[in-house]
């Protein structure tokens, strides 16, 4: 069973789900406009990836081989659900700016990934860790992307003002080239610091 | 209420102007893994194509038929209905409904045109977990487009994004001869060109508007 510090050192850099293996790029792109969302967001994916992994992981045994793709889906839309009534109902100025993209988890590849690339063949426990490992990969670099894209593309963090007011805000982060720049430059630093195997054109 | 946009209007928009990819960044996933070669990128497109224009229209007649506060008036009297609220199952059946018709075309494709389902062959499960299909689900009912306008939404922003993963694929077949920085290659450059690509289509922004 892989420790938890050793797995969430391994999903910072060397093999974390966004820039090195390119899974959940969707959601990582529309929800950093603001570290608040991105935050929110990454709250939803490590509880939906932990229960998603856990409860696959508890009916490996008696789920069939074929039917098992739409049995991980309805569990993982299971837990979509429940986060966001909670959001609906707690926080429901948060909902309303997630939008769609909460629901969107279910099709986020990171959770589908790590059901089919190891809870349905794990016992619970290490799959409980998989699943908080990758998904807190993915929550470091929405706050990265985040904190770049709020603080250069609005001159403020969490919604208050930190940048002199006479920065003239970078509005193209804030728009969706932005978004797709930043990524890109992010997976460059991403893999000349940890170099993986995959690569070409 | 449908917002009053002539559904036309709402095709041409969805292809150009709010590409689902390019300003909802939806499908990136699969964008970024299908776009090396041309006649993936076409084959993936037209079924993205294909499957979004049904799906988006069986989840409207799934959410205004069914699941809405009061839908339910034509089986249990408008009284009862308007006490049952189920849009909380709009998530777990939408994906269903997508699951299913997938299958459902997979099986219709295989019995009557084996070519064709040879050449799609891999892409149409692919499908399924394809995020801009759930995500035209989502956007119709939250925007609340009527029956024609989702039709022409889910149309559009299948072709849209047939467009420009397609456009990816011709550019890069082109940058294999290119001298790009090692850790750049693959991913990174083709989000790089997907930046540059989306300022391009901001051009359009002027000619059609909605929401």
């Amino acid at each position: 069973m892989p420790g938890l510090s050793a797995n969430v050192k391994t999903f910072f850099w060397k093999n974390n789900p966004v820039t090195c293996q390119i899974l959940g790029l969707c959601s990582a792109l529309a929800v950093t406009t603001q570290v608040r969302n991105a935050l929110v967001m990454s709250l939803a994916l490590i509880f939906v990836t932990m229960g998603s992994n856990l409860t696959v992981s508890l009916v490996r045994n008696l789920t069939p081989g074929r039917i098992r793709m739409i049995v991980e889906v309805l569990l993982i839309a299971t837990f979509v659900i429940i986060f966001d009534q909670i959001l609906k109902a707690r926080f429901y100025d948060i909902s309303k700016e997630l939008g769609p993209y909460v629901g969107l988890i279910i099709t986020n590849c990171i959770v589908m990934g790590r059901a089919e690339a190891f809870a349905i063949q794990n016992r619970p426990i290490p799959s409980i860790f998989d699943g908080f490992g990758n998904a807190f990969g993915y929550g470091f670099v929405l706050m990265a992307v985040a904190t770049f894209r709020e603080v250069l593309g609005s001159g403020r963090f969490w919604k208050v003002q930190i940048l002199p007011t006479a920065y003239e805000p970078c509005l193209t982060l804030v728009l969706a080239p932005g978004a797709f720049i930043g990524l890109g430059l992010l997976v460059w630093i991403g893999k000349a610091i940890a170099p993986t195997s995959e690569g070409g054109n | 209420m449908a917002p009053d946009v002539h559904p036309l209007l709402l095709l041409v928009a969805s292809v150009l102007t709010s590409n689902i990819l390019l300003t909802n960044f939806l499908g990136l996933c699969s964008f970024v893994a299908c776009s090396k070669q041309v006649a993936t990128a076409v084959g993936l497109g037209a079924a993205v194509t294909f499957v979004m224009t049904f799906t988006t229209a069986l989840n409207w007649a799934l959410y205004y038929l069914l699941l809405q506060r009061g839908a339910l008036a034509w089986l249990v009297g408008p009284e009862a209905a308007a006490r049952i609220d189920l849009e909380f199952l709009y998530f777990i059946l939408s994906i269903a409904v997508i699951a299913a018709f997938v299958q459902l075309v997979e099986m219709i494709i295989d019995r009557f045109s084996p070519t064709l389902y040879y050449a799609l062959g891999i892409f149409l499960p692919l499908i399924t977990v394809n995020c801009a299909i759930l995500g035209a689900a989502l956007f119709m009912v939250i925007r609340k487009y009527d029956f024609v306008q989702s039709l022409c939404y889910g149309f559009g922003s299948g072709l849209g994004w047939w467009l420009v993963i397609l456009a990816m694929s011709g550019i890069r077949a082109r940058l294999r001869f290119a001298n790009i920085p090692k850790p750049l290659q693959g991913v990174g450059i083709t989000l790089l060109i997907t930046g540059l690509m989306a300022m391009a289509f901001s051009a359009f922004t002027g000619m059609v508007k909605i929401q």
